[in-house]
């Protein structure tokens, strides 16, 4: 065979076994998925999501697990959004390139590699037993605010980095001070960037059942937690709990309450990329 | 007075290490004080809930090991036909609106991979292979696998889709087809990149746990055969966080001893590939 | 000094337009380069003669906008036409770029690799292919002792001949450079002019500069560019001397460009 016909059979089949590779991840996570609603989805209704936990499978429902991580994910945010941030801004704007600041670089790419669960370890602790905080809400949300807090200063860092020096000129000669530049200018216009890190980040937390297991988090919370201090229940633990019962009717409520927590976690993803795309058409620097 | 703030939220990280390393050795070095580091490394047994107590690491290595070692095998061949094939290939508008769909497979909740492990995978599975036990490494490690595509085939991409546009001039001008092209220059060119994405993918796979603490079985042996249930590092934190025992016993230190463990193979890890990233990024600059 | 006996045809253009999306880049050119001689190609940036030079071993392919009209005759085959095999027909036209670009291998891979990718895998073969081009890139002697040393660790103009090398080693009959010197010192710059020189007996080449002397000093004939249009082309020396129209007296002086 010609040389040039051989190459171009390569090619042509290269690129059907890149296309097959591309989607075959996909197609089984779709597969999955449908499983799982056909499993799941019966089980979903106003019941499941307003009753507490029983030794019923089909009385059991998944109101403290999904209220408990609507607690987790808005103290999460408030611990760790802030820092998260100042700290992207430290790196971006202020640090000087020395020695400690690459420390401080390595260190923080090394945290985004820890495992979750050794985070839970630190929680467990640091906070649950140190500060005396228990497998509260607290301690939940403040173990999970570590674990996400170098992705989101790796993305504010992104961010910023896009924002074009120019920008930071025209504000300087317009006799602005460092801070003012960065708040009225910088800030907001990689607000984009810094946004979309930030629900990715609290994404990853939503779904954590590692850390909290560790923590102490209960699998069985016969009440609806009304301040930080409250132990607690998140959905994954609930799917965790439900899903190692040998009882059929416990994986299926199992597969009901993956149902919801993919549409919290495709819901905040979808936020997430859309606002991505948003931005980038915005800023065409 | 504001910088200052910043700089302090920048610290919060260190101290996150810094913790860290306090909670593993605080809790280990008493562990150690009791069990030998030599038995502890070369015993092939791991007992430290029954009443004839082994505390030797080995089996729940290899049990790491299995498991990592299958989803590599998936992930890595996937990873970098994917990467191949859409920085050398596909269209660019393909290569874009792809990209953030495939790390959905890095984004849902590994609770929920746990669930598909062992309620979808091992069940076909089983079929296939008659022998095969209901927990097993196969089917968690398949499963981590499809998880951790995106973070080989994202990274290697990224490398050599960094490749300067030169590189693949000069080979065309040679006359060769893209095949060649991208596995003869492209491929080598990206070297340190896609090995940045697979030690990653090692660390993550290393790390993760709730696929394996659900379908993976809990029972450490010393072995690295796939069809039976095993229990790695991460799956034993979680089976002795979800017991009953007490603070401060040596069985409570054993879970910090398997941390430690844990967190010094994906520290070494994070490492050299933070490492080889700084210097790749230098290379065509 | 320069050839007079009559030489063949080798490249033959025709009516050739090229457009960029709407952007119409080369505009009705035709333009013939006759066998072993020097062809320079020069004119301001974006004239289209790094375009026409590119047209040649069918590099625009990549180009997504790239639309082409026209016929181009290299050693009696029309390139474009559809049963052309590009990949072979690079085998016969080397390219060396702007930068040099050696791949992130060996010195001996670098050149060997045009002929490993042919197929070819016997190791006499390759050896002898690896020192006549790299003879004849006059880069042998600096390098023979240290073959596996990776191209990218000889300095700019050492890698510019090795790029020249690799072109080489595929035995083309035709050489098409991209400003070869423009990112070199004036030391390896003079010494890929000799080289130029050299290697003139034995190929065709076409060179795009944007340096007036360069063409001079190695260029047999002239062709100058201008927003597409083939302004004038001819002998080198006439055309510096006595050029016929005011666009090419005004550029070679460097009034514009």
């Amino acid at each position: 065979m010609k040389r040039s016909v051989r190459n171009k059979i390569y090619d042509k089949v290269f690129e059907i076994i890149g296309y097959t590779a591309t989607f075959f991840g996909l197609i089984i996570l779709l597969y999955f998925i449908t499983d799982i609603v056909y499993e799941g989805w019966n089980r979903i209704d106003y019941d499941f999501l307003t009753s507490y936990t029983s030794r019923k499978a089909e009385k059991s429902g998944i109101f403290p697990a999904w209220v408990g991580s609507v607690w987790i994910l808005a103290l999460t945010l408030i611990i760790s959004v802030p820092i998260g941030i100042a700290s992207g801004i430290y790196f971006e704007e202020y640090a000087k390139k020395n020695k400690i600041t690459y420390m401080l670089e390595v260190n923080i790419a090394n945290l985004a590699g820890v495992p979750s669960i050794i985070y839970g370890l630190l929680g467990l602790e640091i906070f649950g037993r140190m500060f005396g905080f228990g497998s509260s809400i607290l301690t939940g949300s403040l173990t999970l605010a570590l674990l996400i807090l170098p992705i989101i200063i790796v993305s504010t860092r992104e961010a910023l980095k896009a924002v074009p020096q120019s920008l930071r000129d025209a504000s300087f000669a317009l006799g602005a001070s460092k801070w003012q530049t960065i708040w009225l200018q910088i800030l907001p216009s990689s607000m984009g960037g810094v946004l979309t890190g930030t629900i990715l980040a609290l994404s990853r937390a939503v779904g954590e059942t590692a850390p909290l297991i560790v923590i102490g988090a209960l699998a069985y919370v016969p009440f609806i937690p009304s301040s930080p201090m409250d132990e607690f229940t998140v959905l994954p633990m609930q799917i965790f709990e439900w899903t190692s019962r040998p009882q059929h009717e416990f994986l299926i409520n199992a597969a009901a309450a993956i149902i919801v927590l993919l549409c919290i976690t495709f819901l905040m993803n979808g936020i997430a990329i859309y606002l991505r795309n948003k931005w980038q058409k915005k800023n065409q620097w | 007075m504001i910088e200052l703030i910043l700089k302090f939220s920048a610290f919060v990280s260190i101290g996150t290490t810094m913790g860290i390393l306090y909670v593993l050795l605080s809790e280990s070095i008493p562990f150690f004080r009791e069990v030998s580091l030599i038995d502890f490394l070369t015993d092939t047994q791991w007992t430290p809930l029954f009443t004839n107590k082994h505390f030797g690491i080995l089996p729940l290595i290899t049990g790491t090991l299995t498991v990592t070692l299958i989803a590599l095998l998936v992930a890595v061949p996937l990873g970098i036909i994917i990467a191949v094939f859409l920085s050398e290939y596909a269209s660019p508008k393909f290569r874009r609106s792809i990209k953030p769909i495939l790390e959905i497979l890095a984004a849902i909740p590994t609770v929920v991979y746990g669930f598909f492990a062992l309620m979808t995978v091992t069940p076909i599975l089983q079929t296939i292979i008659p022998g095969l036990s209901g927990f097993n490494a196969l089917s968690a490690g398949i499963v981590m696998g499809i998880m951790i595509i995106p973070m080989v085939s994202s990274l290697s991409e990224d490398a050599m889709y960094a490749v300067p546009k030169s590189l693949r001039e000069a080979s065309y001008a040679m006359g060769a087809n893209k095949f060649q092209t991208a596995f003869k220059v492209v491929i080598p060119a990206a070297f340190s990149g896609i090995i940045v994405s697979i030690i990653l993918a090692i660390a993550r796979a290393i790390g993760e746990t709730m696929i394996v603490a659900i379908a993976a079985g809990q029972q450490p042996r010393f072995t690295m055969d796939p069809t039976v249930p095993i229990q790695t590092l991460t799956a034993y934190i979680v089976q002795v966080s979800l017991g009953d025992i007490q603070h401060g016993s040596l069985e409570y230190k054993t879970i910090y001893a398997a941390g430690i463990m844990l967190f010094a193979i994906t520290f070494l890890l994070n490492s050299i590939s933070f490492y080889l990233r700084k210097k790749y990024q230098e290379k065509y600059i | 000094m320069k050839e007079k006996k009559e030489q063949r045809t080798i490249i033959q253009s025709e009516s050739i337009n090229v457009y960029y999306d709407d952007k119409h880049v080369l505009k009705n050119v035709n333009l013939d380069i006759k066998e072993k001689t020097v062809t320079a190609l020069i004119g301001p940036s974006g004239c289209g003669k790094s375009t026409y030079l590119r047209l040649i071993n069918r590099m625009n392919d990549y180009i997504p906008e790239f639309h082409f009209s026209g016929t181009i005759v290299v050693n009696g085959k029309n390139i474009y036409d559809d049963s052309v095999e590009v990949e072979e027909l690079r085998k016969d036209i080397g390219m060396v770029f702007q930068k040099p670009n050696p791949f992130p291998k060996s010195i001996y891979d670098n050149v060997a690799y045009g002929l490993k990718i042919q197929g070819i895998k016997n190791k006499t073969v390759l050896d002898e292919a690896v020192e006549s081009s790299l003879k004849q890139a006059a880069l042998w002697d600096e390098v023979k002792d240290n073959l596996k040393a990776g191209g990218l660790s000889l300095s700019g103009g050492q890698q510019q001949r090795l790029c020249i090398a690799r072109a080489l080693a595929v035995q083309p009959t035709i050489l098409l450079m991209d400003e070869p010197t423009s990112a070199l010192d004036p030391i390896s710059s003079a010494k890929i002019e000799e080289l130029i020189f050299e290697l003139k007996k034995q190929y065709t080449i076409i060179i795009v500069t944007h340096n007036m002397q360069q063409a001079t000093r190695v260029s047999d004939n002239t062709a100058f560019f201008y927003i597409g249009d083939l302004i004038e082309y001819g002998k080198t020396d006439e055309l510096f001397m006595n050029p016929i129209h005011e666009q090419t007296k005004k550029y070679i002086t460097g009034r514009f460009g």
